[in-house]
């Protein structure tokens, strides 16, 4: 199956859960089959559909409860929908739940064979993976111990090397990677990644910004059982991200910006930004920069109402929305106390401009203390876009300009 | 409900019986590997490993061969008294109490193997249908560890039927088929209602008591041994008794109908299988 072929199609898919009043009364239900039906429908998914195209990236986010986990199991297989259908084209492989089955008293090589055969695999195709599948979980002579001494670190890294030891078309994956040490975490990443290069179909469930933002080239929101939103991760992950601000009765809403890109606004609106600028050295605004260049982030937040203890916070976001840096005024130690309704208050953040070459974001945060889930009165993302350009520096790779002092000794070992 | 084209993967949760062959075929490694992983975990940690598999069944034959041979003075009919007929009795006691492990086994892993298996079914996506037969296999090999042992000593003991000795096959056949049925139908009963696994054990209980096992057919009263026949497993017992001790052909006629019921009870459980799989994940 190549790798062009391999798509999901979910097309009108609802899980539904029987509850039934009384234990009895799916017993009556079974056993009087005129009756009318005992139970009622308790509905966990609904209606949703999408396509995952052959070696896209999908992410899936959600609140807990919001359904993410039921349809995951039920691309996979292992639950049953009750409207609608799902079509994979591929050998899919779901990382639902590392080191599932795995048996206490038997060593970490005897529970990868048994792991690789409940995923399909023959003996003999687990024995000529087993090299690679030990390489990959670097847990040494443990290999041959019984899982019962290892930690959960290492009971996870032999759970996902022997998952992905072959490339499947289609990878379903269940925030399986957010255990194990970071170390891991990176390296299993890598692997995905690579599954990506090569063409494998993924998607992922994530409640890791970054994670979705760096492997998805689109993104699912979840809300309630139901498809609340499909688009661009990085505008799919703030209204996420303002979604659950709202939790605490606030207001959510999204305009575009000039840019074409989506603004999304949230908070309870005691304080607002009314402003927002970037200056060069000369206190004129300016969209492009030169790296290394100084400027100064302007800020006005208009209050509406008195706030007793004011802190306003901001975001440098990369293309993709993985923050470059952040800080605010709580973390400085220079939160506002009691500033009084309609007051103008003017911050600038001075800095050099040390990001290497690109297109760059700025999010605001207006708070009462260092989140913005406590007292959130306005969450502003995409307040401000700019572009870093490299006018006077040699040519140099990534987004953080780390220029170096460079010295070179050579040494002749002739003697 | 789940379309996909002619990967492994259609054939997962398919519950059309060719679609389940195709399932054990592609996942017949994993359903061995699953029976040695149970016959090891059990030993593994025991010094005397796999020895307890027969010491276990041995006592149970030496504590019924004590109590209804010697302390109860239980007679087969035409058996001489003594040493020889003691002997007589035990592999008649052997007989009965093997087959009935066997059948009491199957029944007893069906019926909580969906529940154990909760974690693998609702997590990975694997066939099913691999579960019972790893349930019956373990159940088989045990019975053939101890079977075996059993067949040693009547072959050491020049107490070997000879030919007739195959003509079990075909009663093990018919025997399994009857537990594998009703193991089914408990198994799936007890995820919804967990009420049936406690009250088929009690069931067992007396079933084992009301079958022809540790005391023979003739003892009975004649209004009781009516009723025998409307226990499908004193037809089965009485096979391995009549080949084991009497080296006689097993009574086909008598076995007829158990087979029938075996196949029904085979075709019942497989239509509840395929009807309430899903729902039984959603439940466990």
């Amino acid at each position: 199956m190549g790798a062009r072929m391999s798509t999901i199609t979910v097309s009108r898919l609802g899980k539904a859960y029987r509850h039934y009043p009384t234990r009895w009364s799916r017993l009556a239900e079974w056993l009087l089959p005129g009756a009318p039906p005992r139970h009622s429908l308790r509905w966990v998914l609904q209606d949703i559909s999408f396509t995952v195209a052959p070696g896209e990236a999908v992410g899936l986010v959600g609140i807990n409860g919001a359904g993410k986990s039921t349809l995951l199991k039920l691309i996979a297989g292992t639950s049953q929908a009750s409207t609608g259908s799902v079509q994979l084209r591929g050998r899919l492989a779901a990382l639902l739940e590392l080191g599932m089955g795995f048996h206490p008293d038997f060593t970490g090589r005897q529970n990868a064979f048994m792991a690789g055969q409940l995923l399909g695999m023959t003996a003999n195709e687990v024995a000529r993976l087993m090299p690679q599948i030990e390489a990959f979980a670097e847990i040494g002579d443990y290999i041959d111990r019984p899982v019962r001494v290892y930690s959960s670190g290492m009971q996870v890294r032999v759970a996902f090397a022997v998952a992905t030891a072959r490339r499947p078309d289609i990878l379903v994956v269940d925030e399986a990677l957010s255990v194990g040490d970071a170390y891991f975490q990176h390296k299993s990443f890598e692997r995905i990644r690579e599954f990506r290069r090569q063409g494998t179909t993924l998607l992922l469930v994530s409640h890791d910004k970054q994670a979705i933002q760096s492997l998805c080239s689109r993104a699912i929101l979840l809300d309630g059982g139901r498809l609340a939103r499909m688009g661009a991760p990085e505008e799919i992950m703030d209204y996420y991200n303002a979604m659950i601000a709202e939790r605490q009765n606030t207001s959510v809403r999204q305009h575009e910006t000039r840019g074409g890109k989506l603004q999304t606004v949230s908070g309870t609106g005691e304080a607002s930004v009314a402003d927002i600028a970037l200056l060069d050295e000369h206190g004129a605004p300016v969209e492009v920069v030169d790296v290394g260049a100084p400027v100064t982030l302007q800020v006005t937040v208009r209050t509406h109402a008195p706030i007793p203890r004011m802190v306003l916070g901001y975001m440098i976001k990369d293309r993709l929305g993985q923050p470059m840096y952040g800080t605010n005024t709580h973390l400085k130690e220079l939160p506002l106390a009691d500033v009084a309704a309609g007051e103008d208050v003017v911050y600038r953040f001075a800095f050099p401009m040390n990001l290497g070459p690109g297109s760059y974001s700025v999010a605001t945060a207006i708070v009462s203390t260092e989140t913005h889930l406590v007292n959130n009165y306005e969450w502003r993302d995409l307040a401000l876009l700019f572009t870093v350009v490299n006018m006077r520096r040699p040519y140099f790779e990534g987004s953080a300009w780390l220029d170096p002092a460079i010295e070179i000794q050579r040494l002749s070992i002739t003697a | 409900m789940r379309a996909m084209n002619k990967d492994l993967s259609s054939v997962m949760q398919n519950a059309r019986p060719a679609a389940m062959l195709r399932g054990l075929w592609a996942y017949r490694d994993f359903v061995l590997g699953s029976v040695r992983r149970e016959f090891e975990a059990r030993h593994r940690q025991a010094m005397l490993g796999g020895l307890w598999a027969l010491l276990s069944p041995l006592a149970t034959v030496v504590v019924y061969t004590v109590i209804f041979s010697e302390v109860m003075h239980g007679r087969l009919p035409g058996v001489p008294e003594g040493a020889a007929g003691a002997h007589t009795y035990s592999i008649w006691l052997c007989a009965g109490i093997l087959a009935w492990g066997v059948f009491a086994n199957i029944v007893a892993r069906f019926q909580t193997m969906f529940i154990e298996g909760a974690g693998l079914l609702k997590k990975i996506s694997f066939p099913r249908i691999c579960l019972p037969l790893v349930a019956v296999l373990t159940a088989l090999l045990d019975f053939g560890i101890v079977f075996g042992l059993f067949t040693l000593f009547l072959l050491g003991s020049g107490r070997f039927p000879g030919a007739v000795f195959l003509t079990l096959a075909p009663v093990l056949l018919v025997q399994t088929l009857l537990a594998v049925g009703i193991g089914m139908i408990a198994g799936i009963l007890n995820v919804f209602f967990r009420d049936v696994g406690p009250f088929v054990t009690i069931v067992l209980q007396f079933w084992f008591w009301l079958t022809p096992i540790v005391y023979p057919a003739a003892i009975l009263p004649e209004d009781l041994r009516g009723l025998l026949a409307w226990n499908p497993m004193a037809p089965l017992i009485q096979a391995w008794q009549d080949v084991l001790v009497k080296g006689a052909a097993p009574d086909w006629a008598g076995l007829a109908p158990v087979a029938l019921l075996a196949l029904l009870l085979c075709a019942l459980a497989l239509r509840l299988f395929r009807r309430r799989a899903g729902e039984m994940v959603d439940e466990l």
